[in-house]
């Protein structure tokens, strides 16, 4: 019954979703005004629909509703509650049904909370929000019904992918999915300022609040994936280059760099084709990722109902709303008339070199990622690994951070170039302290770490400075937000230097008794026993881990699951200021052996990258907040007022 | 200059992808691996004997001049199991067949050996699979066809079955 009602409510939120669509594009029109009417009330009906759908489905699985196929296919009934909940999007239909979810909810807040911009561009927004969400729609119902039922009902279940049994996977994927989607809003103001020709700092400062939750979100799902891979795939890797992190990595580029035009285009009026481009990559990045995650057509461990079918329907949608979408720009954006035009040092000529740079990363990331498919076109079977990332994203990402030592202090339009090079100073002598002793101290950690430490260094001060000679309590929040970020971004750049550059690793064969060191730390295998959870059972190592006088109890596990089988390697992490202490035990390599695989790893400073990366996010949040907060307050007003 | 064809460089990109995409759906995947050096002469190796009574063999030895067969296996390997009438088969007409094991200990070999027949004139062991990686193979079973001087010329994935046997035979007779 619950089933059914959720399908019901699916159905007629799309058929509010063709309301809204055909409602908006209407008023456009000459005669069409009265069907505009529907347009707002239809999206926040859609919303509410689409909710009720999702709770239907995490009903089913709260329940495990064993008649519903999807709930058979992925859950079990001994499966823990919790991960009961988050199996609802841990699988292809749950994941979409969320996706529609999340797109219909942010037209539902455009609707009642979008007041700034006109109300043309804001029906016509709300129109081709309704067009992306019908072709979703369409997907969800005729090939990826989430509420098909299953006749005979299974005893039990199938259960859940294990790597995916972490409390990692009940946030890491909604908080991307959040992003992901939250770029559809962009692409549709985009998409509707393009129709009615209103591109301007009005139609910027309206946008700039939903880029930036967006981009809160997928900073936040990105650091949060980067995490759990860390210490659950157990390979003491942060980030794999793999084509669906990369998938989210592409879009959170072009956001970045959105994020930054579109202050250009509110304050300064300049930037508007670029910033509109931007808007509509971010979110054909978003699709993209999501095309390449759900067809298989490029291998990766995190590729999940893979179905060429599917994949063909997702390109299909690709293909409309993208292609249509850089038709429209490339018919249109001529009659958008040019910006306002600045100086090469300035804010804005910062700001494009950091946009051009990001594009620069994204371009690199996006060629390598498909590179396996082209190649494979032409005969040959290559896969691109992380030697080439690196080697090609470090140096564009060293330039990015330069170009942030000086950025943010400069001033709109024009200015005096004695005046930065006084400013610069300070962060530059910093670098070229933290480099000349790390070339002292550690030459062998290698000129990426070094050059990367130096530069964190750097922007660590540097990223303060805009707040020098402000009066604090007058400056506004996004000053701030922007302070905390580029703060962050230095944390987590360190974090990656120092964990590239200084890990130190060591891999033995042990029996219970004995003691290995690695990084100044002793760990000794005290004991190795068996140890049992709700779905698995375990072997894990008692060890203890030393270091100046401390002594503290670490326990790796090595789990084998039930349903479906599978083993997963839990890592025992020790963290301190200046680092973690990263332990994975694995099974004997060969029967009768009564050794067991241990692996040791210190990795100095390693959790900056996410602390960095939560600043970075909470940096977004704030700025956040201080354009919600305005909004209550009477705009600023200038020249481009209107 | 007008340059407003610029405007639609992002639709044109975006389409080329596109078409990618379509490619890479159409076409399905091709899941094996071929060695890219089928083709080329034997990298250089010397393997020692994969069990008592096993004679082992250098790359050096294989180009004798006579065509041969270079069949990868492995005791754990169930397709390996499978395809033993085969390589018996082969052996009956007339072909030298040399064997690699990967990763194996001798008691095993031995064993399987045992129950499975012995097609091989020598077997070498590969402990560390360096061999087996040399050669460009992915995977246990495998068989290369080795030209008299050496040359590999022809790669075989997965076990031989009854129709694979003419084909390997024909692929000797072409080496001469």
């Amino acid at each position: 019954m619950i089933a059914e009602a959720g399908l019901a409510a699916l159905w007629l939120a799309a058929a509010m979703a063709l309301l809204q669509m055909v409602g908006g594009f209407a008023q456009l029109g000459a005669r069409g005004t009265e069907l505009g009417a529907v347009v707002k009330p239809a999206a926040i009906v859609q919303g509410v629909l689409c909710l009720f759908a999702f709770g239907a489905l995490m009903r089913l699985f709260w329940i495990t509703d064993l008649s519903v196929l999807l709930v058979a296919n992925n859950s079990h009934i001994d499966k823990p509650a919790i991960f009961k909940l988050a199996a609802t999007w841990g699988n292809h239909e749950g994941s979409m049904l969320l996706w529609v979810t999340v797109l219909a909810l942010s037209g539902a807040a455009i609707a009642l909370f979008e007041k700034r911009l006109d109300a043309k561009t804001l029906l016509t927004t709300l129109a081709v929000q309704g067009f992306l969400a019908l072709g979703f729609f369409a997907f969800l119902l005729f090939s990826s019904n989430p509420f098909e039922r299953l006749m005979p009902s299974p005893p039990s279940g199938a259960g859940l992918n294990p790597l995916l049994q972490d409390l990692g996977l009940a946030f890491h994927p909604p908080t991307l999915y959040f992003g992901y989607v939250g770029l559809s809003v962009a692409f549709s103001f985009a998409v509707g300022a393009l129709l009615t020709g209103k591109v301007g700092p009005v139609f910027a400062r309206a946008m700039r609040p939903w880029v930036l939750a967006a981009w809160i979100f997928l900073t936040l799902g990105i650091t949060a994936g980067s995490y759990w891979a860390y210490y659950e795939l157990g390979w003491g890797g942060w980030w794999f280059w793999d084509p669906v992190e990369n998938a989210s990595l592409m879009p959170w580029l072009a956001a970045t760099a959105l994020l930054h035009s579109v202050s250009v285009l509110a304050t300064r009026n300049a930037l508007r084709a670029w910033t509109i481009m931007l808007a509509l990559v971010a979110f054909a990045m978003s699709m993209a990722g999501t095309f390449l995650v759900r067809s298989g057509i490029l291998t990766s461990v995190h590729a999940f109902a893979v179905d060429p079918e599917r994949g063909a329907f997702i390109l299909a949608l690709l293909m409309l709303y993208v292609g249509g979408a850089f038709a429209l720009f490339a018919l249109r954006i001529g009659s958008v008339k040019q910006g306002e035009p600045f100086a090469i040092v300035s804010r804005e000529g910062a700001i494009v070199a950091n946009n051009i740079l990001l594009s620069v990363i994204l371009g690199v990331v996006l060629v390598g990622t498909l590179f396996p498919l082209f190649a494979e076109a032409m005969g040959n079977k290559i896969s691109v690994g992380a030697p080439y990332f690196n080697k090609a994203t470090t140096p564009i990402a060293l330039l990015i951070m330069l170009a942030l030592l000086i950025g943010p202090m400069l001033r709109w339009r024009r200015d005096d170039e004695a005046r930065v090079r006084k400013i610069v100073v300070v962060p530059l002598f910093a670098a070229i302290v933290t480099l000349v002793i790390l070339v002292i101290v550690a030459p062998e950690a290698g000129v990426s770490p070094i050059l990367g430490l130096g530069f964190a260094a750097a922007l660590a001060i540097a990223a303060w400075l805009p707040l020098f000679g402000r009066k604090l309590r007058l400056t506004p929040l996004p000053i701030f937000g922007m302070v905390i970020a580029h703060f962050g971004l230095a944390v987590s750049v360190a974090g990656m230097a120092a964990e590239s550059g200084f890990s130190s690793e060591t891999l033995a064969a042990m029996t219970p008794g004995e003691s290995r060191t690695v990084a100044g730390w002793t760990v000794k295998l005290r004991d190795v026993r068996p140890v049992a959870g709700d779905n698995w059972v375990a072997v894990e190592g008692d060890m203890l881990a030393s270091r100046d006088g401390e002594s503290v109890e670490i326990k790796p596990q090595s789990r084998q699951f039930f349903t479906p089988e599978q083993q997963t390697s839990e890592a025992a992490l020790l963290t301190r200021w200046d680092g973690q202490l990263y332990a994975v035990i694995a099974q004997p390599n060969v029967a009768n052996d009564t050794r067991w695989q241990v692996r040791l790893w210190w990795k100095p400073f390693v959790s900056f990258i996410w602390v960095g990366g939560c600043l970075v996010a909470l940096g977004g949040l704030i700025a956040l907040l201080g354009r919600m907060f305005r909004r209550a307050k009477k705009p600023a007003q200038n020249k481009w007022a209107s | 200059m007008d340059r407003r064809w610029l405007l639609w460089v992002p639709l044109v990109v975006f389409a080329f992808i596109a078409g990618w995409f379509i490619y890479g759906l159409a076409v399905p995947q091709d899941k094996l691996i071929r060695s890219a050096m089928v083709g080329q002469k034997l990298p250089g190796f010397a393997l020692p004997p994969a069990t008592t009574g096993a004679v082992g063999f250098a790359a050096s030895e294989l180009a004798d001049g006579k065509p041969r067969l270079l069949n990868i296996f492995a005791s754990w390997c169930i397709p390996c199991r499978a395809e033993a009438p085969q390589l018996e088969m082969l052996k009956a007409a007339g072909v030298e067949i040399d064997g690699v094991a990967v990763r194996d200990r001798p008691e095993d070999v031995a064993a399987f050996l045992t129950e499975y027949g012995n097609p091989y004139r020598r077997i070498g062991a590969d402990q560390t699979m360096r061999v087996q990686l040399m050669l460009g193979s992915s995977g246990v079973p495998e068989t290369y066809v080795i030209g008299g001087d050496g040359t590999i010329l022809y790669q075989h994935i997965g076990d031989i079955r009854d129709e694979h046997v003419p084909v390997l035979l024909q692929k000797l007779q072409e080496a001469g």
